[in-house]
């Protein structure tokens, strides 16, 4: 099992940890709900230090990019940063990620911490061939994000750049409590907020002044099983419940992500050019309108129906709605918003609304 | 936390406090505790029957699912309607107004095997 260098700092803090894609992580501190209501009316602090950091350098960096994920990195302008997807052959998804262009010929692909070493080695090969470098830095860079409406204050106190001008899907390099940092204006909460790339010998002591600095104005730490809840309401995807190798981005609503006039072939292209038109399921939203909780492999059916027409991929008490949400896969015959359907939960059946996603959007 | 010394407790973190036919139900602070933020508590009607140790409803966190078993066996007299619209009662009370089911104890007997308030503090001490 892997410790972030946060480790000391969590349990300290009387966190309660989880064995998660192979690390040592906090589920939660005082409490999910507690944490996660926080994050949307102040501020939470996140340790992501599990997340995979690999590094892509070279002039040939964004061509072999482009030839490896279902997006164009090229196109990219140098600060920015874009959601993307990496495929088999098949079209399926190995994991989704973050891409950002920090220079020139110099990207940083954010990878699931399940993911990084299968990510790692299809990079590796996909790189192949082209003037490229690759990099795993996970081992050494912590990963501190800070997200919430009171997020840019609070980091502002303690950064040399104006976080103001840092539009969203942007990083850049800054000092945060005088250390080197990259600042990337990302998440996963719904909520403004940023994302703190430091290196691992760095981050408890950047950790600590944050939280503590912070504590008054509402910021509090928060685990990964606030991080869920948010990412549910704001309807994003996790990979090994929206996303697998089961699934293409088409089945997922992602289908806008992949870049079919990349003038290059990438791995997956004629798989997911034929998947395009042939999902034979689509995510959808879920609003519980009986009494019970959606959780993860539940079945969905239309009323009455004695087969199941679709699962359930996540589920939870929505905090901010008040209502159970879930997500679920379904036959596209029933992917229309005001569907009524049941979702099965032990020897019941609950009704149930499709409803748009996302769940939650903030006030702007 | 205390444990109260009026009740016996099970090895699944449920309590029962017998008073003349009946015996009440509910789970531990020490449960409570772990589950987390109780969202949902599901249970069973007036007049189902429950075994001991095995499952009589569920309680429900905004991450998991935990299942309540019962400290012993008997038929459900009443339950705490009052959680369908409050289950952080739960957490709030577990040992009072976050009870969960009254039963007729069918075999008063096996009540003997659970555990007393200290041994159940001593239990959970070690946990």
């Amino acid at each position: 099992m892997h410790q972030t260098p946060l480790d000391a700092a969590h349990r300290a803090l009387g966190a309660r940890m989880i064995p998660f894609a192979g690390w040592d992580m906090p589920v939660q501190y005082a409490g999910i709900t507690q944490e996660h209501n926080a994050v949307r009316t102040a501020a939470g602090l996140f340790d992501l230090s599990h997340m995979g950091e690999l590094w892509i350098r070279g002039p040939g960096a964004g061509a072999a990019l482009d030839g490896a994920l279902v997006t164009a990195p090229s196109r990219l302008k140098d600060g920015r940063a874009h959601y993307s997807m990496i495929c088999t052959p098949d079209g399926a998804v190995i994991d989704d990620l973050i891409v950002y262009r920090t220079g020139d010929e110099e990207f940083l692909v954010v990878a699931n911490a399940s993911n990084r070493e299968a990510v790692a080695a299809a990079l590796q090969e996909r790189l192949s061939g082209h003037d490229a470098t690759f990099d795993d830095a996970s081992f050494r860079t912590a990963l501190i994000a800070i997200q919430g409406p009171r997020s840019r204050e609070l980091l502002q106190a303690h950064t040399d750049i104006d976080l103001e001008p840092l539009k969203y899907y942007s990083i850049a390099s800054a000092t945060v409590c005088k250390r080197p940092v990259l600042i990337a204006r990302t998440g996963y909460t719904g909520e403004d907020g940023f994302e703190i790339y430091v290196d691992w010998g760095d981050a408890e002591r950047l950790w600590n002044h944050l939280l503590e600095e912070g504590t008054p104005a509402g910021l509090v730490p928060a685990g990964l099983g606030a991080r869920d809840t948010l990412r549910l309401e704001a309807g994003m995807p996790l990979y090994g419940q929206e996303l697998d190798l089961e699934t293409t981005p088409f089945e997922a609503g992602l289908g806008r992500v992949v870049k079919f006039d990349k003038p290059e072939p990438f791995v997956g292209r004629e798989a997911l050019e034929r998947a395009k038109d042939t999902a034979t399921k689509v995510l959808v939203g879920l609003k519980l309108t009986g009494r019970g909780i959606a959780r993860t492999g539940y079945p969905v059916y239309l009323p009455a129906a004695p087969e199941a027409s679709g699962r359930v991929t996540s589920g939870t008490a929505s905090p901010t709605l008040g209502h159970p949400i879930a997500m679920a896969f379904v036959t596209p015959d029933l992917a229309h918003a005001g569907t009524t359907l049941e979702v099965g939960i032990r020897n019941d059946r609950v009704a149930a609304e499709v409803i748009p996603m996302p769940f939650y959007s903030r006030p702007r | 936390m205390a444990y109260p010394d009026d009740r016996k407790y099970s090895d699944e973190h449920e309590w029962i406090k017998v008073e003349g036919d009946t015996a009440t139900i509910g789970i531990t602070a020490y449960a409570a505790e772990q589950v987390g933020d109780i969202v949902f508590v599901e249970l069973p009607a007036v007049g189902t029957t429950v075994s001991a140790g095995q499952s009589f409803g569920v309680i429900e966190s905004v991450k998991a699912v935990s299942e309540l078993f019962a400290p012993a066996s008997g038929t459900v007299t009443d339950m705490n309607g009052a959680l369908g619209d409050s289950p952080e009662t739960v957490a709030a009370d577990p040992h009072g107004d976050g009870w969960l089911i009254k039963i007729t104890v069918s075999d008063p007997a096996a009540l003997e095997k659970l555990k007393d308030a200290a041994a159940y503090q001593a239990m959970v001490d070690d946990a």
